[in-house]
Formats: structure tokens, sequence, C-alpha cells
């Protein structure tokens, strides 16, 4: 591993932003860390860059602890938020300071720059000055000089925060296609999941200073480890269940849930493409509270009687008018039965078993 | 370049000194031991050069009979006279200070926000009065208002006989002192969080109250308490203007020593103002402390603008007025009367070896001034420089002490240093009452807490993710420093050079018994010209103190170049 978080406890006064982490990055890996803010991503990043102390526990990096190592010893890069961009300094100046600090000579200095400003599509913005860049322009010379040193380790905190969306999902495919070719071993962190989604070989979801949930992000969208990290990634179908055999008791009544899931009581999760509505008498009877359009499809907000919402993913020419009273029937393909319904597990790997 | 890129081995127990850092006792105990290797050598200075010498006259006032004699505190404390002393020390000071602010944070507004032709010129012109000598400054005033003054003249007013004349001269003195310390920052302060707070529903006025008042706040307590300290300790122009009816401590303290050679007074006294000004340390050292928060700084040449509109050509034009009243007619009846004789004579004579005032002709007073004052600045920028950088990382009440502790020379009697330092520094290894160095010592005693005031907000209010950013990047601690907080704080230092060479230049309390009758410095020359009687004489003073303030204007002017060339790197 190249790098390993080892009970990682970080304490402010009285509060616990990281609890007993444990987390291992693999060398060429891009693991991405999810979760809200305040649910001690940053704090991760820092601890891992010599920046934040520890409480307890250890960081390990190519099997060295690191806890006599100061930052500017550690060898890792770290991409900040608002870039921290040195002011007084050209882009060149800002890309080459890395290279200063070790001791690079002039010329490879200047190579290097040059090297970089291209890869990040900057070329010829060598001279700018900080402040006459775009936020997208500074995204990327912050990104040339974390890279300009070649880390071992790149860390990004909220990397593409602050652009707009379209530049975003640009630069998360670039990004993405950069670390590749380079093998570049990643470690971000952001509150966004279509971010983590889209750069991450593995997805880690944070929570309270705790790890909730890791895994591919195919792993953490189809199977999320329990009712917040369903509810995080956008899911609001999570109601608490007693399931036997393929068949769960829920407030919206009996729901199918895949073969194999796990018995007795637990939290049920359906995705909006698996309500489907039907005629208001073949099933759950409901009205529609309110439609949003999200593009590809219309999400629509269904109240039953006596039972928490329900969100449905309709076809755009499908969509009820709001008022409407309609019926609602559920695909077992879309439902998965997450931990037990008290649980807030702080486990590792994909969707532990609920018993 | 290295083919593995940053290094993969680190030694055991590197160098801590991250910020944050400070929970592992290892870490933070190699931290203060950073910390307090920089104080170490502020901390020697100010012991041997300071408190040394002030003790020595202490005891020496309150140390007879074979023992201490602590009962005279009490008797000239209660004197009825020294009582007078103290409260109108005290209450000309506070009026000064406030007059000061009143006057000059209008002139700092235009000074931050206004750009204007010859902006440059006259911000040199308005820091010229801070640094003349004290004796030329009353001087000045006295021919202004004073008997057979301009005013005198033009309408038969006269002000020496009255407070004002002090409270005047107290202005034009510390004017500089409000616009270079509040304006400065203000310059930095970013203009969109005005803009920010205006967007929401705040007037002009109230978002200047609510977002960048609060932000200038440090800047101006620090301002108002050099004023009150100046002011408070104010001692040449006083002398002048005050007559008998006005004395303050300072002026008793020279008095009692250099006059009626009564040392028990002048200790007491002595101790009296150092307990005043610790005590003013304290409190302002409280209330800055709760306020000084990590501020966004901007390029300056982005914040100013020309004036806009009616209102804003009308406070420019005010700003303007109240200097030429206020600065540069003072300045201009002491140019006005050195040239007050013909072909030249006062500057002629000042070459003249022949007047038995001095063993060596005036004019090389010049020469000795600035030997002195560049010596001076060298060992107040390396002495403030290193204990700023110690005392930006916020720290325990140790350091907040130093804080306070370095501000002290401010407000200890001038007087009292100088002849401390004849007294107390005569013996090996600490005999210095022969060496040149004796004089840039006791100027730079000065100059630190410039320096460190002028710093020490600027290196605070440096982002300290920027430092990370650096650190992450591969900087140690020192290259952090010298990579980050330097290039950022370099207008600061530069200004921090500049005061301190200016009250170098300027200097007289403690020069006028430490510098060898031989090779005097202007202040010393002019007050020693000053003293004798004829028109020869005062014109030669008049002459010199001009020579003085063409020096410090030229040094200011190139000041002021050095601070907008923005393109040099290390």
């Amino acid at each position: 591993m190249l790098l390993s978080l080892e009970g990682a406890t970080v304490r402010f006064g009285g509060r616990t932003v990281l609890d007993a982490v444990d987390l291992d990055v693999a060398e060429h890996e891009t693991v991405c860390v999810l979760g809200p803010s305040g649910s001690g991503k940053s704090t991760l990043l820092r601890a891992v860059a010599g920046l934040q102390q520890l409480d307890a526990g250890r960081v390990v990096l190519d099997g060295r602890d690191q806890a006599a190592v100061p930052a500017h010893k550690r060898g890792v890069g770290l991409m900040f938020q608002d870039h921290q961009l040195f002011p007084q300094r050209d882009v060149g100046g800002n890309v080459a300071f890395g290279l200063r600090m070790h001791g690079t000579s002039r010329d490879g200095q200047a190579a290097r720059v040059g090297e970089l400003l291209d890869l990040v599509g900057l070329p010829g913005a060598r001279d700018r000055a900080v402040a006459s860049l775009s936020g997208g322009e500074q995204q990327r010379v912050a990104l040339a000089r974390a890279l300009a040193p070649r880390p071992r380790l790149l860390m990004l905190d909220e990397p593409l925060g602050q652009l707009d969306r379209s530049l975003r999902e640009r630069l998360v495919v670039e990004l993405r296609h950069l670390f590749g070719e380079l093998g570049t071993t990643v470690l971000a962190v952001t509150h966004d999941q279509g971010e983590a989604f889209a750069l991450a070989d593995r997805v880690v979801v944070m929570r309270d200073g705790r790890i909730a949930q890791s895994g591919t992000p195919l792993e953490v969208w189809q199977r999320p480890a329990d009712a917040f990290v369903a509810r995080f990634l956008g899911f609001d179908n999570v109601v608490e269940a007693v399931v036997g055999g393929t068949a769960a008791d829920t407030p919206w009544g009996e729901v199918p849930v895949p073969e194999g899931s796990a018995q007795g009581p637990g939290t049920l999760l359906v995705r909006p493409a698996g309500v489907r509505l039907v005629a208001a008498a073949d099933g759950l009877r409901c009205t529609v509270a309110a439609r949003t359009f999200r593009g590809t499809h219309v999400a629509v907000q269904l109240q039953p009687e006596g039972a928490p919402r329900l969100e449905a993913a309709c076809a755009l020419r499908e969509a009820p008018e709001p008022g409407a009273t309609v019926g609602v029937r559920f695909d077992a393909a879309e439902t998965v039965v997450l931990g037990a319904p008290s649980a807030q597990p702080a486990v590792k790997g994909p969707a532990p078993g609920a018993d | 370049m290295k083919a593995g890129g940053p290094e993969r081995t680190a030694g055991p127990g590197g160098p801590g000194g991250r910020d944050r850092a400070g929970r592992a006792p290892r870490r933070a105990r190699g931290q203060d031991a950073a910390r307090f290797a920089l104080m170490a050598l502020p901390v020697a200075f100010f012991a041997v050069f300071f408190a040394y010498p002030v003790a020595a006259i202490v005891s020496r006032g309150l140390h007879g009979d074979g023992g201490w004699q602590l009962g005279r505190i009490w008797d000239v404390a209660t004197r009825s006279d020294i009582r007078h002393v103290l409260w109108f020390t005290t209450w000309q000071a506070l009026a000064s200070t406030a007059l000061t602010l009143l006057v000059a944070l209008p002139g700092a507004y235009v000074f931050a926000r206004f750009d204007f032709r010859g902006k440059q010129v006259l911000r040199a012109v308005v820091t010229v009065p801070f640094v003349l000598p004290t004796v030329v400054v009353g001087t000045a005033f006295l021919a202004l208002v004073g008997r057979g003054g301009l005013l005198d003249e033009l309408w038969g007013v006269r002000l020496d006989t009255t407070v004002w004349a002090i409270l005047l001269a107290h202005v034009f003195f510390n004017y500089a002192v409000v616009v270079r310390t509040v304006g400065g920052l203000w310059s930095q302060l970013d203009p969109r969080q005005e803009e920010a707070a205006r967007m929401l529903g705040a007037s002009r006025l109230a978002a200047w109250r609510r977002v960048t008042l609060p932000a200038l706040g440090p800047a101006v307590a620090a301002a108002a308490l050099m004023v009150f300290l100046f002011t408070f300790t104010s001692f040449g122009v006083v002398q002048i203007l005050g007559g008998p009816t006005f004395s303050t401590l300072e002026v008793e303290i020279y008095r009692q020593t250099s006059e009626i050679f009564d040392l028990t007074t002048a200790a007491v006294l002595t101790i009296v103002q150092f307990v005043a000004v610790g005590a003013i340390l304290a409190v302002h050292a409280a209330t800055v402390r709760r306020r000084e928060t990590a501020l966004r700084l901007v390029a300056p040449d982005t914040t100013a603008r020309r004036p806009r509109g009616a209102g804003q050509w009308a406070l420019l034009g005010g700003v303007l007025v109240s200097i030429a009243v206020l600065l540069v007619l003072p300045l201009a009846v002491l140019v006005q009367r050195s040239f007050d004789a013909p072909g030249l004579g006062y500057y002629r004579a000042l070459a003249d070896d022949d007047g038995g005032v001095f063993l060596v002709a005036p004019i090389e007073a010049v020469g000795n001034s600035l030997e002195y004052a560049l010596a001076a600045t060298a060992i107040a920028v390396l002495i403030g420089g290193l204990a700023a950088a110690a005392l930006t990382r916020r720290a325990g009440r140790l350091m907040r002490g130093f804080d306070a502790l370095l501000m002290l020379p401010l407000g200890v009697s001038a007087v009292t240093v100088g002849f401390g330092f004849l007294i107390a520094l005569d013996e090996p290894p600490l005999d210095l009452r022969a060496s040149w160095i004796l004089v840039p010592l006791a100027q730079a005693l000065v100059g630190v807490p410039f320096v460190v005031r002028t710093m020490l907000p600027v290196l605070r209010a440096v982002d300290g993710r920027l430092r990370e950013a650096a650190a992450v990047l591969g900087a140690s601690p020192w290259r952090v420093w010298r990579e980050v907080d330097l290039p950022m704080v370099r207008r600061a230092l530069l200004i921090a050079a500049g005061f301190a060479f200016a009250v170098s230049l300027g200097e007289f309390g403690a020069t006028v018994f430490i510098a060898r009758p031989d090779n005097p410095t202007l202040p010393v020359a002019v007050a020693r010209l000053l003293g004798r009687a004829g028109d020869l004489n005062y014109g030669q003073a008049m002459a010199l103190s001009t020579i003085l303030m063409v020096v410090c204007a030229v040094a200011l002017l190139l000041l002021e170049r050095v601070r907008t060339d923005r393109t040099g790197e290390f």
C-alpha cells in the first residue's frame, strides 16, 4: 500500500473530527472520499499532508510511519480547495515553486513548467499574473503546481468545487484521463457524488469522522451500505422494513425484494426507477404532490395516505399532473435491503449483510 | 531534476513548526524552541540596552544611605506640582490623540482609496514632519503662532501661551503615524467586502462602519496607541511651546536630571511614566488581541481610483487644505526663515568652524546623522523583524508578554535611557561610552517598536493556508517564511525600515546625552544652535533643520519608489 491510515483520530476540543479511520490507497489508484461538509474529509487530507497532527493512530506512506516527518518532507502534493496560488508570483513562478524547493536546476524547472502547462492546457501562460486567471485557469495552475514535483501521492480538496457545471464535467474527464496517463496515485475529497463517481476507482463515503462505506462507484451506487449513504447519494425512498422471503413489509405495504436479500428487520431502498405508476385502483393509492423536470426524466413526488413520500422517475410524456391520483407498484430489481435500521456502521467494504 | 521527485527519506525529529500543530507534545516542544530561538536576540538586546540602563538610573535615584528608599516614591508622587504635571501630561495626550485621529483619518482614507496626481510626493511630504526633531517642530510652530510669528504679524493672533500650540504641533508631528499605519492597511483591504455589505442592504456609511471599520480596528488602535505614547512622553515640543505653565513628565524628568540634579525625583517620575505606559500597553494588547483576524489583502494599486462626484472631490480638497495648513505651512515658515539672510548666509555659516558651538563644522552633523541612522535602522530591522516573526504564530501568555514588552521603549523616558547608557554601559565588558555604536543602539531602541508594530498586523494577516501550500510543496519552515511571508510583507518591511530610519534621524532625548561633542547628530546640533542667542545661530538652526528635512524627504521619496516596485523576485 502506498498510503495507510491506521486508526487515525483527530479531535478539535471535545469534538472528534476523525474517528479511528482506517484507509488504504494502493499505488496508481484514485480514491475519492465523499461526504457532506463537516464529515472530516478535509481533516483527513490535512492529516496525510502533515498539516494536522493526529491525536491517535498512524499515517504510513510507503511503509514508513510519518509521525515525525514534517509536511515539507512527506513528498505528497495537496491541491487546496480555493487553490491558494501565491499572489505575488506569476503562473510560472507558482508552478516552479515546488521544483525550486527540491533544488531542481533552472533549466530543469523551465522545462518541467512548460511541460506541465502544456499538460493542463495552458501553454504560454507562464508569464501571466495569477490575479488575471479565471477560476478554471486557476484550478489548472494549482493542479500543475501540485504535480510539478512529482508527488508520490496527489491529494485534491474539492478540486472542482468552485467551477461552473459544464467546466466541471469537462475537467473531471480530463483529470481522469490525465491521472491514468501519468499513473498518479490520487486521494481526492468532495461533497459532489457525480464528481466522485466520475473520478474515482474507489469511493469512500464518510460520515461524522468515520468511514460509512468503501467500494467501487458501481458498488456504492448499487448497494449503499446504510440509510445515511443512500440518502446522501440522493435516494429518498428509504424506509424501515421487515423482510421475509422475497417480500418486505413496509409503510407502503408489501414491496417485492430480490432473492437472497437479508432477512428480518432492515432498511429498504426503492430507487425512483423502481416506482411504477399504474392506474389508481391497481396499486398503492397516491396523490401527485410535485413534479421536477430533470432533463432525461421527470421526478414525481407522490404522497401515499399515512406513509412517507415516494419519488418516482417517469418518462417525460407519462408524468401525471400535480393533484392527480395514481397507483404505485414496486419493481423488485430496483429495491435494495440495506443494513439494520438503527445501525450506523463504520464498516469497510461493500454492502454488509444485515444480521 | 531529481529522478524520483520529492525526497523519500526524512530524519526523525525534523523541525516541526506548522501552524495548527502543537497537539503532539514532541512537535509542540520543537515549535516553542524555534520560537524562543527567534526571540533570544531581541530579548537579550532589550535586557542589555534597555532594562539594564533604566534599572541603573532608577536604582541610583532610590538607593541611598545603605538601603532602598522606597518611601521617596510616595513623597514625590503626592507633591502637588508633580500631580499637576501628571494631570496635564494625561489630558493633553488624550486631546492630542483625539485631534490627530480626527484630522488624519480622512487623510488615511484619501491616501488609501484615491488615485490622484502627486500622491507619492504628498505621502512623503506628510511623513517629513514625523522625522523632524521635536525641537525643530516646536520652533517651527513658535515661528508660526508665537510672538512675532506669522499669525501674529498677519492678524495679531498668538497661541503660544495656550495649550492649542502644543496640540497643533502634536497633530503636525503624528499625522503620518495615522496615515501610514491605518492607510497602509486600508489600501490593502479588499473593497469587495464593502460591496458585499452594500448588496446585503447596508448603506454606504453602514457598510463602512460594519465591515471596513472593524477590519481597520487593530490598525486604528495601534496608531492611536502610538500617538498617545508619543504625546504622553512628548519632550521637545512641550519644552519649547509649553513655557513655564505646561510641563509633561518627560520635560520634568529632563529638568530634574540636568538642571536640578534631583535624581530621586527623576527616578520616581521615570517609574510613574513606566507604570502608566505599561498599563496603557496592557489594555491595548487586550483589545487588539480580540480583534485581530486574518484579513483578505489585495494589492494596494488595485483599490485606489480617481475620486468621483462632488463629495469625493470635496473630501480630497479638504484633506489637501488641512495638510497645507497644518503640515506644509510650518515647514514653509521654517524654510523661509532659513533663507532670511543675504546670500544664503546661514547655510554658508554651517560650513565654518568658528562659532565655538561645536568642535567641528555644523555641516558634519549631516554625515554623522546618516551613518548613525543607517546603523540604527539595520539593528532595528534585524531585532524587530526577528521579534515579529516569532510573534506571528499565535502563542501563549509568555509570547504576548513579549509583544507588550517590545512597546515599552516608546513609553519610557528617552532622557532616562540616554542618561542610563552613560551610567550603566561604562564598565567592561560593556564599556561602550567611547564607541560610536552607542548612539545607533539607543536610536534602534526606539525604532524596534515601529518595525514590530508595522510588520505584525501584515504578517498575521497572511493566510495560513498559503504557508501550508508552500510546506506541502516541500518548503521548510524557514523557506516558507522567505518565500511566502517575506514577499508579502516586503512592503511592510520597507515601511518599517523607513520609520526606523526616520525616528533614528530625529531622535533627540537619548542622543542628546550620549552623542559625543565632536560627533553631534543633526537634532543635537540644531538644539545646541537654538540654545545660543543671536540671529546667526537661530538662522543656522533653521538652515540645518531644512537640510534635515530635505535629507528625510529624499530618503522617503526613494522609499516610495521602492514600495511600488513589484517586479523583483528574490
